[in-house]
């Protein structure tokens, strides 16, 4: 039942840093009993250097969410505050020695309340994306049915093999294809499945707002940081088009069942929200190249 | 959990341990007695009589009129499977089934796929202790209905139905009835020659036979349509060689569950009671969930406020204590489970329940040990908790005192 690693359970087992920290001068508070899961990291910061000197969590949930908490704490001590918004739920998990692809959540949930906890010390608000991404439909690739369902709507797709290609969800063992069908049917009601995928149809932009320009143009700079990255790993990346909190890119891979944090939509998504201090939802507008 | 430290299984409506006796039957029907039951020759008519014995001894403990209203299937799944789409199939004209919203999955994706393919699936709902609103069902009971299908005894809180009663009610409106009876078969006596009940699904490993076998009783005179084709085995019921060890099995299992039903009424209730006492005293903030007068003498589903069903497990399972959840959270979706949803267990407590499922070879010891184990268990991952203080929960039950950015 519980595909757990060693250092999970270790962190489970023998969680570091429980309980709320002395004179915290910053609080993230992230979950709530509703969600099945939730999260209060305190922090004591020296208001001098910005260094995280003392960190202790308080969770709710299950085995990993608790382990998750763990590590969060001993990966942020001794941390510049600066250093510790650049740490991923990728961070987390890797600490762990990887998650199972349902209980991946738990590590974002570790590095929002980071974020929230930085946020509270230096005075400021943090919202969160409302974590309406609904449940899980592909456990090879961590794909869940909001991701599949934007990405059908957006690029009006038609097939599970076309899903694969935007999201790679369908690409392992094949045992998600059923509620991809039936995803795809729901959405895009009049799909033929035997329809060679149609070229992509560029998303209407939103009506512009005064500092649209300069927010896509954030966006555009922030890609073009992480295309370095991706391209040692054989991929690349590159922006479309940009509607609201939706941002359409379009992925390319080295490889089908690469599972490259940096290489998943999620992974980018991410780095992309915490930068631009707004949650994002990226959506593939092409299907990723892959070459194997 | 130690390698010396003897475990304490609490977990036998997930599955039992296979009863030693029963393995013993088992064992000359993979080696000696290999034969196929359908052959003329000697290999093969041993291993009739063998199946004919195992399915006089299920009738006995089922009260059926005839043996050959006893058809052996794989699993509980398929039999509840069978007995559906039989109904459907051997009655097209009728387009509608009754459920209820607690049944195991086993009937409840079967009615979801159904109703995609313009089947109207009536779910019944339940109240905060888990029970039927009678008059709702008696108001759906029309000609269109093919099939009622109604689990005898829950498997997360034991809760019983009156599917006797409800039976005569769907044969007074001339409806099939059906109850997937897995929780119920060997833990109460049931006498179906004297009730309505036209189709009854049990599974072997709930009652210590082996895993993948299981029974559709169908009551003589039911229009019938087999779920596999084939061969003729079960006369023609259920087409694929039999799986003679595993029937075997079943057929003493039955029989040592029939002559065990009084122990499980008096012995077995008192140690859960015992547990659950146990439990209610030593940790506040717990509770009850589903019916407690009226359900399985093995079964306790308690429900922790303010903590996650799986890191409970997680550390009873650390000092070998074997139990379950209704916490869905391992699938991704962070949903309570459908049963706690549809009673309306408060979200304080709706991820912190634990089934405790006790079986005849637990003891009066593993009880105890079980509730010493489990005290400082809930009071270590309430020391975790934001929504505990120093010594209870912060802020009244319904409103902690936690802001999260997002609720
Ligand atoms: C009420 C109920 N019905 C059906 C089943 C499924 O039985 P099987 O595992 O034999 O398919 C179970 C087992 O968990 C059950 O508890
Ligand atoms: S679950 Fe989607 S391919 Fe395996």
């Amino acid at each position: 039942m519980w595909d757990y690693s060693e250092q999970v359970q270790d962190h489970f087992f023998n969680p570091r840093n429980a309980g709320p920290v002395q004179d915290a001068n910053g609080v993230g508070e992230v979950g709530s009993l509703a969600c099945g899961d939730a999260l209060r990291l305190s922090l004591r910061v020296d208001p001098e250097r910005e260094v995280i000197l003392e960190a202790g969590f308080q969770t709710f949930g299950c085995g990993s969410a608790i382990a998750s908490s763990s590590a969060l704490t001993e990966i942020i001590k001794g941390m510049t505050l600066d250093q510790a918004l650049t740490v991923t739920n990728q961070d987390i998990a890797d600490v762990l020695g990887g998650l199972p692809a349902e209980k991946m959540h738990c590590s974002v949930m570790g590095r929002e309340a980071l974020q929230a906890a930085i946020a509270n010390y230096r005075g400021e608000r943090w919202e969160d994306d409302d974590h309406a991404e609904g449940a899980l439909v592909c456990k090879c690739f961590g794909v869940d049915a909001g991701m599949i369902e934007e990405t059908v709507r957006a690029n009006g797709l038609d097939s599970v093999t076309a899903v694969t290609h935007y999201t790679k969800a369908g690409g392992g063992c094949s045992a998600c294809h059923e509620e991809i069908e039936e995803i795809i049917a729901r959405v895009n009601p009049t799909a033929v499945a035997v329809q060679a995928p149609r070229a992509p149809e560029p998303p209407q932009p939103a009506a512009p707002r005064v500092n649209t320009l300069q927010r896509i143009r954030r966006i555009e700079r922030l890609i073009d940081t992480l295309r370095p990255e991706l391209q040692r790993d054989h991929g690349d990346l590159e922006l479309v088009d940009v509607d609201g909190r939706t941002v359409y890119v379009s992925l390319k891979g080295a490889c089908a069942g690469c599972q490259m944090a940096s290489l998943t939509l999620s992974g980018i998504q991410e780095r992309l929200s915490a930068e631009l201090g707004e949650p994002l939802r990226v959506i593939p507008a092409a299907p990723q190249q892959i070459a194997c | 959990m130690s390698e010396q430290t003897p475990g304490i299984y609490l977990d036998n409506n997930a599955t039992t341990m296979v009863a030693p006796e029963v393995v013993e039957a088992m064992l000359p029907f993979f080696t000696e007695q290999f034969g196929n039951p359908s052959s003329i020759h000697r290999y093969g008519d041993r291993v009739g009589r063998a199946l004919r014995t195992a399915r006089a001894q299920v009738a006995a403990l089922l009260g059926a009129t005839h043996d050959s209203e006893i058809i052996f299937t794989s699993c509980g799944t398929e039999s509840d499977a069978t007995a559906i789409l039989s109904a459907l199939r051997a009655q097209p004209e009728r387009r509608e089934i009754i459920t209820t919203e607690v049944e195991h999955p086993a009937v409840l994706s079967l009615c979801d796929q159904l109703a995609k393919e313009g089947y109207v699936i009536h779910r019944l709902g339940v109240d905060g202790h888990g029970r039927l609103d009678l008059d709702a069902y008696r108001a759906l009971l029309t000609e269109r209905v093919a099939i009622v299908s109604v689990m005898w005894a829950n498997n997360e809180t034991g809760t019983l139905f009156p599917v006797e009663e409800m039976a005569e009610m769907a044969r007074a409106a001339g409806v099939m009835f059906h109850t997937d009876a897995v929780q119920a078969v060997g833990k109460l006596p049931i006498a179906l020659a004297d009730s309505a009940i036209d189709m009854l699904s049990l599974s072997g490993h709930k009652l210590h036979a082996a895993k993948g076998v299981g029974v559709l009783y169908v009551r003589r005179n039911t229009r019938f349509r087999p779920l596999l084709r084939g061969g003729h085995q079960e006369r023609g019921r259920r087409a694929g060689t039999e799986n003679s060890a595993g029937i075997v099995g079943l057929g003493l299992a039955c029989e040592l569950a029939g002559a065990a039903l009084e122990h499980e009424r008096t012995t077995v209730r008192a140690l859960r009671d015992r547990l659950e006492r146990g439990i209610l005293t030593a940790v506040p903030h717990c509770f009850v969930t589903g019916d407690p007068d009226n359900r399985l003498p093995n079964t306790s589903n308690i429900a922790f406020e303010f903590i996650e069903g799986e890191s409970i497990l997680l550390l009873l399972n650390r000092h070998g204590i074997a139990a379950s959840s209704g916490s869905a959270c391992s699938s991704g979706s962070l949903e309570p489970s459908h049963v706690m949803r549809a009673m309306g267990i408060p979200l304080t407590a709706a991820h912190g329940t634990i089934r405790f499922s006790l079986s005849r070879y637990n003891s009066a010891a593993e009880i105890d040990r079980a509730v010493d184990t489990l005290v400082p268990v809930i009071e270590q991952l309430r020391r975790l908790s934001p929504y505990w203080g120093e010594d209870g929960p912060l802020g009244d039950a319904q409103t902690p005192g936690f802001s999260p950015a997002y609720a």
